[in-house]
């Protein structure tokens, strides 16, 4: 027991430590700059309040992406360069091509049905009463980390051979229905499937409570002016509500687009990218950390990134319309 | 109709026969279907960690309902400071990392992001709108990107820095596997989404109550301290609830930062190197999952209404 203490409450210490001496730091900062008086003020105040961010930008984000893309033309140590060698072995690799394939399944189908299911729901929740418990229970698997999703999910997919009990919820269930049941997360392409479903039930809350509240800003003469005219259920939603709540539908689109390209821990939490279900940013990290090709894994990345570029541009027009009405 | 509006009377819907048109039964019916779809799994896991560990591998969770025998042995085990299966300590020291790791990598971007934001939005200067365009736009770097090289900026190896051709332009920092070289990514990555959402709140906070502290002589720091700070409480609250959900609930940050040193590892980590190696122990893996869960899930449901607004912030205009 008291080595347990010894061992973790100086690690409590250090976080408070860091906090206190975060603050300190900042308040010392904050009383000196804030002297400056004349023509100085307005720099002073620029650097101090803009600089630190900044430099962590530039530091954490800028210059490493700028390094990944040199060292994605280099060799697995990154000693001598290779040219676009590392990027033909990815588009041309038997293995890799299931990878690249698998990416593109993610890709084409878990933002358009996670967004259009939080749709539907958004829609339903419109016209019930008593919707926040409901909701909250959608809700809630965003808070579930991928890991602990990923676990979750194995008691629906578990596997048991022919003559044990099946624990799993789905062999249970499809063995009550008269099939019999397969070892779900070795079955391919099946499995990459599977794991989208995860994936889904994560961020399907997301999804609906933001286009729900998009939904409830829809001016309600609008849609009395409609129905008056005669438009019906669907009717109504394809040329009046799906046109006003299109823009809010395309951003929650493009921000599951960009998860799923980031994806990682679903993979590897739920079968290490093995049985055929690796995609690309899992498959990094495995070059880059467990077979040590920096080069490899650099073009990866870096092809991860230009997939990502069209919704960047996207989202870059639309704050820049946005910010000059 | 009017039952439907009641709860946000001044802002929803008057009674409205669009949406009257439709049966409600229907539409209730079907969101609660898909609510209880949606519970199964968590409830699945949350019944398996109540149960013994040999009823676990002979029948189905759903059982514990049929027949109900509860134990909580399970989460003495794994909160037991002797050794549970190879794993000294049980996860509390985990479950501890992850607070260490969780509360300063929350603290300190936000932090930054408000001066940054309250920068943007009331100290313009030339290029400082091509800033926070640059700044919106890292949102949508791949965290992936930034992994190796930053990691050869942490490391203390002669290797480690940054250099151009042979010459060391910037010396290793020698922070690779301390508790500061995950807080520092963390921060890093946090900054981008942080400085846009709080750009937006801030910007639209009133202009003539601005402009009369500065009239008044109040400095940029003054006003920062006692309008911009008190002022933006809810949208600081908000993002503080998204990054403790996005720390906690990190797995590729914690895997490339702590560098498997053990003492630093955080329980989400943890709990996925668990899931190869207990993997015949689905009582202790179940019960662990469901402490890891359990925190976000208190943070989230004590806070949600702060971090549901916090979200349409930045995604609905």
């Amino acid at each position: 027991m008291s080595s347990f203490w010894s061992d973790n409450l100086p690690k409590l210490g250090q976080m408070a430590a860091a906090v206190a001496i975060f603050a300190v730091v900042l308040a010392v900062i904050f009383y000196v700059a804030g002297r400056a008086n004349g023509k100085k003020q307005r720099p002073i105040a620029i650097l101090v309040f803009l600089g630190p961010a900044l430099l962590l930008l530039i530091f954490g984000l800028l210059g490493p992406a700028i390094r990944t893309l040199v060292l994605s033309f280099k060799g697995s140590q990154s000693h001598s360069w290779v040219g676009f060698s590392n990027y033909h072995w990815l588009f041309t690799d038997e293995s890799e091509r299931i990878v690249l394939r698998n990416t593109v399944f993610w890709i084409l189908f878990t933002p358009i049905i996670t967004t259009g299911l939080g749709l539907l729901l958004a829609i339903l929740l419109d016209r019930m009463r008593r919707e926040s418990v409901p909701k909250s229970l959608i809700f809630m698997p965003m808070a579930v980390s991928f890991v602990g999703a990923s676990i979750v999910w194995q008691f629906v997919y578990k596997y048991a051979n022919t003559n044990q009990p099946q624990v799993g919820l789905l062999s249970s269930i499809s063995r009550h229905l008269g099939f019999q049941p397969s070892n779900w997360l070795l079955t391919q392409p099946l499995n990459t499937f599977l794991l989208m479903v995860v994936f889904v039930w994560s961020q399907t809350g997301f999804a609906m409570v933001i286009l729900s509240a998009a939904i409830k800003a829809v001016p309600a003469d609008v849609m009395e002016a409609s129905a008056l005219d005669g438009a019906n259920g669907v009717r109504l939603f394809r040329w009046v509500t799906f046109p006003m709540v299109k823009s809010t539908f395309i951003v929650v689109l493009a921000t599951m687009v960009v998860s799923t390209l980031k994806l990682f821990d679903i993979v590897r939490a739920s079968t290490g990218g093995n049985f055929g279900t690796s995609v690309l940013s899992n498959e990094m990290y495995s070059e880059v950390f467990i077979r040590y090709d920096a080069g490899r894994g650099s073009a990866m990345a870096i092809v991860l990134f230009l997939l990502v570029i069209p919704v960047l541009i996207y989202n870059i027009r639309n704050l820049r319309r946005e910010r000059t009405h | 109709m009017s039952l439907l509006t009641r709860n946000k009377p001044s802002k929803v819907a008057e009674p409205n026969a669009g949406r009257k048109l439709f049966g409600s039964r229907g539409a209730t019916i079907s969101v609660w279907i898909i609510a209880v779809l949606w519970t199964i799994p968590t409830l699945g896991l949350f019944a398996t960690s109540l149960r013994p560990k040999a009823a676990i591998s002979e029948t189905g969770w759903w059982q514990l309902f049929l027949h109900p025998h509860f134990t909580l042995s399970n989460y003495t085990a794994i909160f037991s400071t002797g050794t549970v299966s190879g794993i000294s300590n049980g996860i509390l020291p985990y479950f501890i990392n992850s607070f260490v790791i969780t509360i300063p990598a929350v603290v300190f971007p936000i932090a930054l992001a408000t001066m940054a934001a309250y920068c943007l939005a009331w100290v313009k200067f030339k290029g400082s709108d091509a800033i926070f365009y640059g700044i919106f736009a890292l949102q949508i770097v791949p965290i992936q990107v930034t992994l190796v090289p930053l990691l050869l900026l942490f490391g203390n190896r002669v290797s480690s820095g940054i250099h151009i051709g042979s010459v060391q332009v910037f010396p290793g920092l020698h922070i690779a596997g301390k508790f500061l070289g995950i807080w520092v990514p963390h921060t890093m990555f946090a900054l981008p989404l942080a400085i846009y959402l709080l750009h937006n709140f801030i910007a639209s906070l009133p202009r003539d109550l601005m402009e009369a502290a500065y009239v008044d002589g109040a400095s940029h720091f003054m006003v920062f301290r006692k309008i911009v700070l008190p002022l933006s409480i809810p949208a600081i609250a908000a993002f503080s609830i998204f990054q403790f959900l996005w720390v906690w609930n990190d797995l590729l940050v914690a895997l490339t930062f702590t560098g498997g040193t053990e003492g630093i590892n955080p329980l989400n980590a943890k709990l996925a190197g668990l899931a190869g190696t207990w993997g015949s122990h689905w009582e202790l893996l179940t019960s662990s999952a469901f402490i890891t869960i359990l925190v976000p899930l208190v943070v989230f449901f004590s806070l949600q209404r702060y971090f549901v607004r916090g979200l349409l912030a930045g995604s609905v205009k």
